[in-house]
C-alpha cells in the first residue's frame, strides 16, 4: 500500500514537472492558462493521495475548494482574454 | 494524468493540448476519488468524493470551452496540419462577431457588420488587441 502511494506521488510529480515546462515555454497566454488548469487538477489528485496516506478525511474539503478556485480562475482568464488581454506574450 | 501532462508538453497547438489535458485530468481525478472512497468506506467520504467528481465533470468542459473560445478569438495560430477550420468563414475578426452557420449571412447582416466596423473602428481595434 505504501509502495502504491509513493508510486502515485511520483507519477503526479512527473506530471507536475511536465505541466510546469509547458507553463514556462508556452508560446501564448491561453496555453499557459490551460497548463495552469491542469496543474490545479494535479494538485487535487495530490490532495486526494495525501488524504489516503494520512487517513484524514478533512483534506477532501481542501480538494473541493481547490477545484472550485481553479474553475473560477480559468473562467476569469477566459473573460480577460476575450475582452482585454494582449494577443500573445 | 501523466498522459495528460505528456500531451500538454508535446502536442503542437492550443486546441490539441486542451484535448489532451481536459479528458485525461478528468479521468485521473475520477479514479483517484474512487480510490479514496473505497479506502475510507464511510458515507461522508462518499458524499465528498462524489461531490468532487461531479464538480470536476461539470466544470472541466465549461472551462475548456471558455478557454478555447477565447484562444480562438485572440488569434492563436493553429497547427499547420489542421485540415478543417469550420469557424473561419463564419467569424469576422474585425467586428468580433460570429455568424450562425444555419442561416446564410444575409446582405443585411453583412452590411450591418461592415457598418459596425466603420462606426466603431477604434473600439473594434482595441477590442481585438491590435
Amino acid at each position: 500500500m505504501q509502495i502504491l502511494i509513493h508510486l502515485s506521488f511520483a507519477i503526479l510529480a512527473i506530471s507536475m514537472v511536465l505541466c510546469f515546462v509547458r507553463l514556462v515555454i508556452g508560446p501564448s497566454l491561453p496555453d499557459r492558462v490551460v497548463a495552469l488548469e491542469l496543474l490545479s487538477m494535479i494538485i487535487v489528485g495530490i490532495i486526494g493521495i495525501h488524504a489516503l496516506q494520512s487517513d484524514e478525511t478533512s483534506f477532501l474539503d481542501v480538494a473541493i475548494v481547490v477545484a472550485l478556485m481553479s474553475f473560477l480562475a480559468t473562467v476569469g482568464f477566459a473573460r480577460f482574454l476575450e475582452r482585454g488581454g494582449r494577443r500573445d506574450d | 494524468m501523466l498522459i495528460a501532462s505528456l500531451g500538454i508538453a508535446r502536442l503542437p497547438d492550443l486546441l490539441t493540448r486542451m484535448h489532451a489535458s481536459t479528458k485525461g485530468a478528468s479521468l485521473g481525478v475520477m479514479l483517484l476519488m474512487a480510490a479514496v472512497a473505497l479506502h475510507f468506506l464511510e458515507e461522508v467520504v462518499f458524499a465528498r468524493t462524489i461531490a468532487i467528481t461531479f464538480f470536476v465533470l461539470m466544470t472541466a468542459p465549461v472551462a475548456a470551452h471558455a478557454i478555447g473560445r477565447a484562444g480562438y478569438f485572440v488569434g492563436i495560430e493553429l497547427w499547420k496540419g489542421t485540415l478543417k477550420d469550420e469557424l473561419r468563414p463564419n467569424y469576422n475578426p474585425l467586428s468580433h462577431r460570429l455568424h450562425s452557420g444555419l442561416k446564410k449571412p444575409a446582405k443585411g447582416a453583412d452590411t450591418e457588420a461592415r457598418d459596425d466596423v466603420n462606426s466603431e473602428g477604434g473600439k473594434g481595434d482595441s477590442d481585438t488587441r491590435a
